[in-house]
């Protein structure tokens, strides 16, 4: 046996002597590696923005919509039994104690018109505990309290893209604003939640008691839905359970009719968003597991290539003496060099794209190590398979066949 | 002393698809130490089959070969491997030398896969191997820097670094022009001076005459083995064209 370090000596020389061709098999397989890391990164990226999307929601959220009256069989659709009314909301506020928040939702929406400008956008009259089940944080001000819900005070909390369209850099806070002639004063600005999962802009938003809503902008008694949040995300069924026994209580439902009422929790929508975000994640997997294998062919081809330099290598080596192992050696540690070299490289070059996809993109790509592990062997295993199997059918002739080899 | 080399009705058949070839029909050859041997031959005579053959660079068909007193017809490929490194040096007509590497590189190779290290300074071996070819100043040049003529004496100083048995030189002034063939000659005849047996292969009569024996080949037998009555001297003949 030859030692370890002339053998590996005997392979970088020969990385170094045959430099182009170590270039090319490196760059297929920097480009291989990296491509896939950065592919794959996208799409978990993608794919962790749409469950965060999802989550911006409140991951336990339980929502409550008056549902469809069956008399004799016949449905009548959804809304045609009688909605909730603010009592409703509080008797189930009273009763349910595996949840940790409630609020009504009375929906309006209108032209608003302030500072310097005017928009039309919806308004959600709510309770203050909203800001809890809906996770929406302040960026400036404060949220109404249940004093201001109480008192029908006209009060109101704007979304950012309001501030911006209404007092475009101004401090809003004190400001008066009119919802379809109404005045409102503004007290609040929520932090920015951008995109919904729905795809519409979540900050385009007004925030107001919900009596104030229903009694001087919307008028009737009752309210669009209930929202509340469980007590725990992972309880989230038992809380549905409970209020669920409560309403059919409350509205005097007997045992065996169907409820006049809907309670949905957010895990339904969760599931129905991930199953999109499978199919990209899947999608960009496979275009990931294609630019693998042209990385791996192009590899291929090069090691392929440089057979007859090498096969004539070979024969003057067998001719001075090499013995068939010598060259088999010195060929594999040649291949692992240069493919864990390359794979190395492929992975530095990885982690810069990312950075930069990350800062001059709207995409945000998340690195797996698990792809980083796959790609690296796969394209090592690629690479020294290539750089080895010439070597081996090579380094089995008589020294005469190899030397002649064209 | 015993022979270098000793055949006994030594056979080569190639087979090129279902068509066989007998390249060598039955050589008995000897070769004793201190021999300058020239081989020759119309081509296709098998004169470089021999040579391969000689050189354990391919296997024969048929008959016994005794190299320096070891039978190598029952060797395995790793032996052969050994034998090819410790025992023969050998001289290719288009040198072979590994390209992109440096002459002292390209001398140092055989030493490099001496399992029994039997040199124990490779460096020091293959500058002086490149000395005795006369280039001492030549010693970082790659191959595509030097001649020709330069290149076969690279060739020669690798068939030197490991002290064997004997050199063989298949055609070693094929690729050259008559006055540096005469330069190469003169290395073997210093060489074999020396005492190393040299065993050439060459279709030229006047190479040859610079041999102490030619062995004239025919059809894959050997037709005339006789010694040089008329040698020819390299040196002589270098001062003389110098003079010209």
């Amino acid at each position: 046996m030859l030692q370890l370090t002339n053998l590996v000596r005997a392979a970088i020389r020969g990385i170094l002597k045959n430099r182009l061709r170590s270039l090319l098999t490196s760059l297929g397989i920097i480009i291989g590696v990296s491509a896939v890391i950065v592919m794959v990164g996208i799409g978990a990226g993608a794919s962790q923005q749409i469950q965060q999307r999802i989550a911006s929601l409140g991951t336990d959220l339980l929502m409550i919509r008056p549902g469809a009256l069956q008399r004799g069989g016949v449905s009548r659709g959804i809304g045609s039994a009688t909605p909730f009314t603010f009592v409703d909301v509080d008797e189930l506020k009273k009763r349910a104690l595996l949840v940790r928040a409630i609020s009504p939702l009375v929906r309006s929406a209108g032209q608003v018109v302030g500072g310097s400008g005017n928009w039309n956008t919806s308004i959600e009259g709510v309770y203050p505990a909203y800001q809890y089940i809906r996770d929406w944080q302040l960026a400036q001000g404060e949220f109404f309290t249940e004093r201001d819900v109480k008192s029908r005070k006209k009060v109101a909390v704007i979304g950012q893209t309001i501030a911006d369209e209404l007092f475009a850099g101004q401090d809003p806070i004190g400001e008066r604003i009119r919802i379809r002639n109404t005045p409102f004063t503004v007290i609040g600005v929520l932090k920015t939640k951008g995109t919904s999962a729905m795809g519409h802009d979540a900050d385009d938003i007004i925030l107001a008691p919900a009596t104030t809503v229903l009694y001087r902008l919307k008028g009737g008694i009752y309210v669009d839905m209930i929202y509340a949040s469980a007590l725990s995300s992972d309880r989230m069924y038992e809380s549905e359970q409970e209020l669920t026994l409560i309403l059919r209580d409350m509205r005097k439902i007997k045992e065996g009719d169907t409820d006049n009422f809907t309670v949905r929790n957010q895990a339904e929508i969760t599931e129905m968003a991930s199953s999109t975000s499978e199919v990209l994640t899947l999608l960009l997997g496979s275009i990931a597991a294609v630019s693998l294998l042209v990385g791996g062919i192009g590899i291929m081809n090069i090691m392929l290539v440089s057979v007859t330099e090498r096969t004539r290598e070979i024969g003057i080596r067998l001719s001075v003496g090499a013995r068939e192992r010598d060259i088999l050696l010195q060929f594999l540690t040649e291949s692992i060099m240069l493919s864990s070299i390359g794979g190395g490289f492929g992975i530095l070059l990885a982690f810069l794209l990312t950075v930069g996809v990350n800062r001059f993109s709207n995409l945000s790509a998340v690195i797996q190590p698990g792809i980083i592990i796959l790609a690296f062997s796969f394209a090592c295993l690629v690479g020294i398979f290539f750089g080895f199997y010439p070597a081996r059918k090579a380094a089995g002739l008589n020294p005469i066949d190899a030397l002649r080899y064209e | 002393m015993a022979p270098i080399i000793e055949t006994q009705k030594l056979k080569k058949t190639f087979y090129i698809g279902e068509i066989a070839v007998c390249a060598l029909r039955g050589i008995d050859l000897i070769v004793e130490p201190g021999e300058m041997v020239a081989i020759m031959g119309a081509s296709g005579s098998g004169k470089s089959t021999l040579m391969n053959l000689l050189g354990c660079l391919d296997q024969p068909t048929g008959g016994s070969y005794h190299l320096d007193g070891i039978d190598v017809g029952g060797l395995t490929k790793n032996e052969y491997a050994d034998i090819r490194n410790h025992k023969i040096g050998f001289v290719f007509q288009g040198f072979n030398l590994l390209p992109r590497t440096s002459a002292l590189e390209n001398v140092e190779l055989p030493l490099f896969y001496d399992r029994k290290r039997r040199i124990s300074d490779p460096r020091r071996a293959a500058v002086e191997a490149l000395e005795r070819v006369g280039l001492a100043d030549r010693l970082h040049h790659e191959p595509n820097q030097l001649s020709g003529g330069q290149q076969q004496r690279v060739a020669i100083a690798r068939a030197l670094v490991n002290r064997p048995s004997i050199i063989l030189a298949d055609e070693p002034t094929g690729n050259l022009d008559s006055h540096t063939s005469i330069e190469v000659l003169e290395v073997f005849q210093e060489l074999n001076d020396q005492g190393i047996t040299v065993v050439m292969v060459t279709h030229e009569k006047d190479i040859a005459a610079y041999a102490r024996r030619i062995v004239e080949m025919l059809d894959g037998l050997i037709r005339r083995d006789e010694l040089v009555s008329d040698r020819r001297w390299a040196r002589s003949n270098l001062k003389r064209t110098g003079q010209d």
